[in-house]
């Protein structure tokens, strides 16, 4: 069976945008699946698993990124990110001001 | 074949492979490696991701630091040292490209760096420091793996570096060390000294050796005239070979002197000591004729231990050395550390201007527990032999008075304890400040004894930093703002009827001896190799002539005029020295 392909669009809403600490957020859990996960803004595509990849799309806030997951578990995978990055919007917003960890 | 020119520092004739020892404080320069070497390279990359991602493991879990935001700066560091992407894309640089670890390392991490430093947002641009401070990691570890491979050398080996501090050179094993050439440095830095009391050759202030150097070509290292050959042709090998056996036959004629004293032609009696920083160095100036030393620098109790000495390490190093002198004078110098040459685990306060900053006698009397500690060592050492203690850096009679008074302190706490000193220790001071150098007839009235620091007392007098190699050439003992210091600090000592030496390099250059002795001077103390070449000076020369000579200087205005006279007085009096 071949491997199936999961896409969708995510917007980085948090005000710091993609920097250290959320991009090692992200990082942990697309290491959690099987996939293999790439995060792409127009010029360039990441490997999510790689911390220095993802961190090098600078992405600030309001930049919008496309997941790709090829994969068995890619439904979840795609889901978890788009929820880490849109929803949790990295655990940033309700961290205090002086927190600029990373 | 590359000729690169340098400043001579240190005498003699070198030629080995090169040992290249770069620092993760200055840019890595871009080095090839064999393809042989591909593999075991590649997997000293991966090493250094082991254990620097160790490193950090152990960081982590200490709840002390593991404050919030320090605790995730670290996770982040710790995901890039686990990446695969990146160090791939070292590893694959090493590989492919047949690069260093170093360099790949350097190289790829800077370029990440400047990815980052590029982003408009500020936010994220300023995460390149996190960069640099994985590549740092990095490199500690791939650089420290080297430091410890000079330890454990077999084979013979010239060190090049950029230049080379005091925990590098300790970690040495200096029978395989035949040399050294550095970027930086001056006749007087760290480099210079450790050269001339191992007695190999060295050149240092070459600017870019070791951008140039290829680490697999053999390297020459003249240190009599200040050149550095990379990769040399079969005639100037060959030339070379001549030179090094020429040399050879020079200092063997010079240790014949060994037993002669030290007496001008009409019969006048010089000292002579020796500089020492080890205490196994102690024997060198036995081996070369000196007559006890002038100057014993205690700093590497400090430097090349994670802790700091106790009472016992100092009392141990200082009787090693009275035991070789027997009844030979031994002068201990108070430690002399502080702003150049400290620790980086000991560094303290960083300061804007570290030469006017807190370093030596000032550092001691603001560290009494430290200082206390070593001045009961030196007391309690005190009844095995001639042992003195001098001061450095005083800079005023309060400075002095204060001192003895810690002294006395100690001595007291020693009479409560019932243990033996010598009460009558003589207490000397350094005269390396201009201030005390115009104050000397003052600070005479409560010192035993001169020592003159002539390094020191150039820098501060003309204002240049020996070791820096864009004005190094503005420092010269042949200033005439130097000679009146020298002169009116003898003049003072003489009629305080108490001694001044020479214990800086000034004494062991050739040129400037006769100087030394016309201005009065009778005790030098110099680097033991140096010994040998100074006596046959002092026993070719007249003190009559000398006197003639320093006041021919005193009366010359300029750096220019009085250093070619010197030399020219002191080629002929010795033309195979030069």
């Amino acid at each position: 069976m071949p491997d199936s392909v999961c896409k969708i669009d995510v917007e980085i809403k948090n005000r710091n945008g993609l920097h250290m600490r959320p991009a090692m957020l992200l990082v942990d859990i697309a290491s959690r699946f099987t996939s293999d996960i790439k995060i792409s803004n127009e010029q360039t595509s990441a490997d999510a698993k790689s911390i220095m990849q993802v961190t090098m799309l600078a992405a600030a806030a309001g930049t919008k990124l496309t997941v790709t997951a090829k994969g068995h578990d890619c439904n979840l995978a795609v889901e978890a990110i788009k929820e880490l990055i849109e929803v949790r919007m990295f655990d940033e917003e309700g961290r205090q001001e002086t927190v600029q960890a990373g | 074949m590359e000729i690169k020119k340098g400043i001579a520092v240190s005498p003699g004739i070198a030629i080995a492979k090169p040992l290249v020892i770069d620092s993760e404080d200055y840019r890595i320069p871009r080095r090839s490696i064999l393809s042989s070497a591909k593999i075991t390279e590649v997997k000293k990359v991966r090493d250094a991701f082991k254990s620097a991602a160790a490193e950090l493991g152990g960081v982590g879990s200490d709840d002390n630091i593991a404050e919030g935001n320090i605790k995730d700066i670290f996770a982040v560091h710790q995901r890039f040292l686990k990446d695969k992407n990146l160090r791939k894309k070292i590893t694959d640089l090493v590989y492919n490209d047949l690069l260093t670890a170093e360099y790949a390392v350097s190289t790829t991490l800077r370029d990440i760096a400047n990815h980052f430093a590029a982003v408009p947002d500020k936010y994220i641009s300023e995460r390149a420091t996190d960069i640099y401070d994985i590549e740092k990691r990095l490199l500690r570890h791939l650089l420290g793996r080297k430091r410890e491979d000079a330890a454990t050398i077999t084979h013979e080996v010239v060190v090049v570096a950029h230049e080379l501090s005091p925990t590098q050179t300790a970690g040495f094993d200096k029978k395989f060390i035949k040399g050294f050439a550095t970027d930086a440095g001056g006749r007087t830095s760290h480099t210079a000294i450790v050269a001339r009391s191992l007695g190999i050759p060295a050149v240092v202030g070459l600017e870019d050796v070791t951008r140039n150097i290829d680490p697999t070509a053999t390297v020459i290292i003249d240190g009599n005239r200040g050149v550095v050959v990379i990769d040399p042709d079969e005639s100037t090998l060959k030339q070379y070979q001549q030179f090094a056996v020429q040399f050879d036959r020079l200092e063997k004629e010079l240790d014949a002197l060994r037993d002669l004293d030290a007496i001008t032609r009409d019969g006048v009696a010089v000292q002579l000591f020796g500089n020492i920083e080890f205490p196994n160095e102690a024997e060198m100036i036995i081996d070369k004729g000196g007559h006890g030393i002038g100057l014993y620098r205690t700093e590497f109790l400090y430097l090349y231990s994670q802790t700091e000495p106790t009472e016992e390490d100092h009392y141990n190093a200082y009787t090693e050395v009275i035991r070789v002198f027997g009844n030979m004078p031994v002068v201990i110098r108070t430690m002399d550390l502080g702003a150049d040459k400290f620790t980086q685990s000991k560094r303290f306060a960083k300061e804007t201007n570290p030469q006017l900053g807190l370093r030596s006698i000032r550092f001691c009397l603001q560290n009494l527990v430290m200082f206390k500690t070593q001045l009961r060592a030196i007391l309690r050492a005190s009844v095995h032999g001639d042992l003195r203690v001098m001061f450095p850096l005083i800079s005023s009679l309060h400075e002095l008075r204060q001192a003895k008074m810690i002294l006395r302190d100690v001595m007291e706490d020693l009479d409560e304890d019932g243990i033996k000193y010598n009460s009558n220790m003589p207490v000397g001071i350094m005269i390396e400040t201009p201030s005390a150098a115009l104050t000397a007839s003052i600070l005479a009235t409560e010192s035993d004894f001169f020592s003159i620091g002539t390094n020191d007392l150039i820098q501060y007098t003309l204002a240049v930093d020996r070791g820096n190699e864009r004005v190094s050439t503005l420092y010269s003992g042949a200033d005439p703002a130097i000679i009146g210091l020298l002169r009116s600090v003898i003049h003072d000592a003489n009629k305080a009827r108490i001694s001044a030496s020479i214990c800086g390099e000034m004494a062991s250059e050739p040129e400037f001896v006769m100087l030394l002795l016309g201005l009065g001077y009778r005790t030098f103390s110099i680097a033991p190799p140096m010994i040998p070449e100074i006596k046959k000076i002092i026993r070719s020369v007249t003190i009559e002539s000398c006197n003639d000579l320093a006041r021919k200087v005193l009366m010359m205005n300029s750096e220019r005029e009085v250093i070619n006279y010197l030399r020219n007085a002191a080629i002929k009096v010795l033309p195979e020295v030069f």
